[in-house]
């Protein structure tokens, strides 16, 4: 076999053009119909990154929206679902590539209700594409898209003034949708921002610069794509290297594995290692093809150190001098993102880094109102609200504000009974312990102190819940048994309500059918709620065993990661 | 002795192209060097998080690549999960040849699985017809596979460049207890923080090369010198033309009524079972050659498959069944 590699001169230089392209990644982020499907369908077919093949079968279909011979949105709208429906329903994900720069595309949809999806094409985007339809100027899901790049900390946003065919390629309406683009970014603080009128249907100023805009001096689409600066990688600030795995092949190696969050690593470098505090320097930074004389971000790395210091999955190194923020409770911003609304008694998982622990949201700060970005009181939060939050964790987290750090500063929530990603965290601020003074005790505190969650346990009769209630107390549970009979019917719910939020786990017996199903009516909660009265047992030991085993769930506040 | 893989396989002496490649002192990493840290990222977070992890291994150009992530992710260590190849038993000699080899030389641990009990009812894509055939051999037997090994997360090699419904893949993607996917349940997934949540019986598929294009693969083969199946170098070989497609040819078994073989100068671009992977006409015999190839013709890798092209959207009718 011949395959002796003999690089001729243009392969050198294709090659190389190749090897040292930048990465670029960008959202696109418009109402229905603003013609984002079609831009995008453009810019991969101007650029010549559409296949031959993906085009013919574009071609040959029977749906084509679009006035001319080619529908450039079917190139992007890819489910079943969507073809049928003729819209976008999820984040897509598109690739293209010119000499200088490689791009990643999150094409997420322009619903209302869908906000979740362009939070999610929006955390890993540098520039966020806006669309406006000339025709009909900047609506009220402009705001919301401008103001959604912002929160996910976005740093370039492009207005692609689109459908400039529609309003006769004219300059006026163009410079009046710049400046009103222009003010509403000012408002959310972004400082690199770009208008260009385009029509994406027939291509002006989308790769090619159009015949028809003379008056337009600044770069084509493509143009601003291929040279906005790419936002610096943090390599200044102070080190953040999140433990992801230990590498331990041997008793001899003993290697710390992770992405570089922010910050320089050089072997010799003072670390130190949160959260024991414990201090040490950098031993190697091994890599596959050798060691390696400088990390940074977003190098995925492999650190040894000089002293035997613990340190595992979800613990950090960092500059001695410049910890980052530690604490069990915190203020973000959320974006919810499941039908269920957020309620303040659920209780989550949060992954932050490497690590998951059990979180509480504890008060809603304000929702915003992304319309017009006034705050506004609320007791929940529905799918597609974004509110700033407090939130008690049940261990400490190492984060800085998300604004200088997008990985040290993100979380999600999860729902640990469907499992589901129910909400986005860019957290803000520590909250200090003493920045609840004067404020109300909650029932998050109280199960902090008491170390479990409240219940409630239905028993047969009054001996056999005061036995309960011993073996509990003499277990460290905050407990009470209550006899039914001592309260009228109606009064019931309302007293367990209070021993609920009181933290209290309450041992009740005497409960009539009756006002059972008031108490079940009333119980928020149903995974505190036990009932054993139905065990017919003439050995009380059964319930006793019952007792203990789900004693043993309320006290799951613990770190997830030990369970 | 040089090892098998420098001589045989990639044939070509490390190309000099390392002083193309950005250096890790600029401070700045190329799209190639930052694709590597996101691929190893999802590798290691995979591996810390579930009990039973497992790599597809299709023997193809991005499992080579996802091989060679792995190897980087848990250096010095072993990679520590096994790679499971779901064997049609229709798959090129060469890649059998090579997984064989490749494996063993890189100490991975190999499961083979077969759908033993339709290769004995003769289960074929002439008398089957390719949808049936690919359910039969691929799609059951990677479910059957996964169950016996008890895996809760299977690393596939799949990109979102490849085919429409694949654009819209998680980096996780959820599979439910009977190994579906369902488009519209899938988890939010932003960051790079991955839900790894699953009750018994649930798995994840983690899709650590979703971000590259096949671009991308060709240009990290080059500048790490991956070993990689001899067929996707262009070479004289006994081939027919079958309903539009060349086929590569072992043996007079192969041959339909009224066919003759004939040489030509082809390639393959994306390797699956003999009868149904079509190869294409080609001088490309480096991998530089084949990389400057792929800039001129721009045609989709998999429109050499046949089973994409049964029905509209099949790829995606596939996947809800539970294929990669
Ligand atoms: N006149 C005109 N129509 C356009 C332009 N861009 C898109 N459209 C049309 O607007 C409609 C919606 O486009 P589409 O790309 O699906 O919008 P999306 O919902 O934002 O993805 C289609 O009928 C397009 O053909 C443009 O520049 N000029
Ligand atoms: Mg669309």
């Amino acid at each position: 076999m011949n395959l002796a590699f003999a690089p001729s001169e243009a392969h050198s230089e294709l090659l190389r053009q190749n090897l040292r392209a930048e990465l670029l990644r960008f959202t696109t982020a418009g109402s229905v119909d603003d013609g984002k499907s079609t831009l995008i369908g453009r810019l991969l077919h101007d650029s010549k990154s559409v296949y031959e093949d993906q085009l013919a079968s574009v071609k040959k279909s029977r749906i084509n929206r679009s006035s001319g011979p080619i529908d450039f949105s079917l190139l992007t709208d890819g489910l079943r679902a969507e073809r049928e429906q003729g819209i976008t329903i999820d984040v897509a994900y598109r690739y293209f590539a010119t000499a200088r720069r490689k791009f990643i595309i999150a094409d997420t949809p322009g619903h209302e209700q869908y906000t979740r999806n362009m939070a999610t094409g929006a955390s890993t985007a540098d520039l966020a594409i806006i669309l406006i339809d000339a025709s009909k100027g900047l609506l009220p899901q402009t705001h919301r898209h401008a103001y959604i790049a912002s929160l996910l900390g976005i740093p370039n946003l492009l207005a692609a003034v689109n459908k400039m065919d529609l309003v006769d390629f004219s300059e006026a309406r163009f410079l009046e949708l710049e400046q009103a683009f222009g003010e509403l970014a000012a408002q959310l603080g972004t400082a690199n921002v770009q208008a260009i009128p385009i029509s994406a249907l027939d291509g002006d100023n989308v790769v090619d610069r159009s015949e028809r805009t003379q008056w337009y001096g600044g770069p084509t689409l493509l143009e601003h794509l291929e040279t906005v600066p790419i936002r610096r990688v943090v390599t200044t600030g102070a080190l953040r290297f999140p433990i992801q795995y230990v590498i331990r092949p041997d008793a001899n190696f003993r290697g710390f594995a992770g992405q570089i969050a922010a910050g320089t690593l050089r072997p010799g470098d003072e670390v130190m290692a949160l959260p024991s505090k414990q201090s040490t320097r950098v031993k190697a930074i091994i890599g596959h093809d050798g060691d390696l004389a400088e990390a940074y971000p977003p190098m995925s790395v492999t650190v040894t150190l000089e002293d035997e210091i613990d340190l595992s999955r979800g613990d950090m190194l960092v500059n001695p001098s410049k910890s980052p923020e530690i604490s069990t409770r915190l203020e973000a911003m959320l974006v919810w993102m499941h039908a269920q609304p957020l309620q303040l008694s659920q209780r989550f998982l949060l992954k932050h880094t490497g690590k998951t622990v059990r979180a509480q949201a504890l008060r809603i700060v304000h929702r915003v109102n992304v319309s017009n970005l006034q705050k506004e009181p609320a007791r929940q939060l529905q799918m597609n609200d974004i509110a700033a939050v407090e939130l008690q964790t049940t261990a400490p987290l190492f984060f800085d504000a998300y604004e200088s750090n997008r990985i040290t500063g993100s979380f999600i929530l999860i729902d640990p009974i469907s499992n589901a990603t129910v909400a986005a965290g860019m957290i803000r601020r520590p909250v200090a312990e003493n920045a609840t003074y004067g404020s109300p005790v909650t029932l998050a505190e109280r199960e902090m102190r008491n170390g479990h969650r409240p219940a409630v346990i239905l028993v047969n009769d009054a001996k056999l819940a005061k036995m309960v209630e011993r073996n509990l107390f003499d277990d460290g549970f905050q407990v009470l048994a209550l006899e039914a009979e001592a309260v009228s019917r109606d009064h019931l719910p309302k007293l367990i309500g209070m021993t609920t939020e009181a933290g209290v786990v309450t041992i009740l017996s005497g409960v009539t059918a009756d006002a059972k199903k008031l108490l079940v009516k009333h119980t928020e909660d149903s995974s505190s709620f036990f009932d054993l009265s139905s065990i017919n047992s003439t050995d009380d030991n059964e319930v006793l065993q019952r007792v203990a085993s789900l004693a043993r769930s309320l006290r799951n506040l613990g770190d997830a990661n030990d369970i | 002795m040089a090892s098998f893989s420098e001589v045989v396989l990639n044939g070509a002496p490390a190309p000099n192209v390392a002083e193309a490649a950005p250096t890790y002192g600029e401070r700045r990493l190329s799209h190639l060097r930052t694709l590597e840290a996101e691929s190893i990222y999802i590798l290691r977070e995979a591996v810390a998080e579930f009990a039973h992890p497992v790599m597809l291994y299709s023997i193809g150009k991005d499992s080579s690549v996802m091989l060679r992530l792995a190897q980087k992710a848990f250096y010095p260590g072993k990679i520590p999960f096994p790679l499971l190849h779901i064997d049609t038993s229709y798959k090129f000699p060469e890649m059998i040849e090579f997984r064989d080899r490749y494996t063993r030389e890189i100490g991975a641990e190999l499961i083979v699985h077969q759908n033993r009990e339709a290769l004995a009812q003769g289960a074929n894509p002439f008398a089957l017809g390719t949808q049936k055939c690919c359910g039969l051999l691929k799609t059951k037997s990677l479910l059957d596979g996964l169950a016996e090994g008890g895996f809760d997360a299977a690393f596939g090699g799949a990109r979102r460049d490849e085919e429409k419904s694949r654009a819209k893949e998680r980096i996780y993607s959820f599979r439910d207890a009977a190994g579906q996917w369902d488009p519209k349940t899938q988890r939010p997934e932003l960051w790079n923080i991955f839900n790894s949540r699953i009750d018994k019986g649930e798995s994840i598929r983690v899709f650590p090369l979703s971000n590259w294009t096949e671009l991308d693969v060709w240009l990290y083969i080059l500048l790490e010198n991956i070993p990689i199946v001899p067929l996707y170098f262009a070479q004289e070989r006994d081939v027919v033309v079958r309903g539009g497609s060349i086929v590569v040819i072992y043996s007079k078994d192969q041959l339909l009524p009224g066919e003759k073989t004939q040489r030509m100068k082809i390639r393959m671009r994306s390797l699956g079972c003999v009868p149904c992977t079509g190869a294409i006409r080609s001088d490309a015999d480096t991998v530089p050659k084949i990389i400057e190839e792929m800039i001129q013709f721009r045609r989709s890798e998999r429109e050499n498959r046949a089973i994409d092209h049964d029905e509209e959207g099949s790829m995606e009718l596939k996947k809800r069944e539970g294929y990669f």
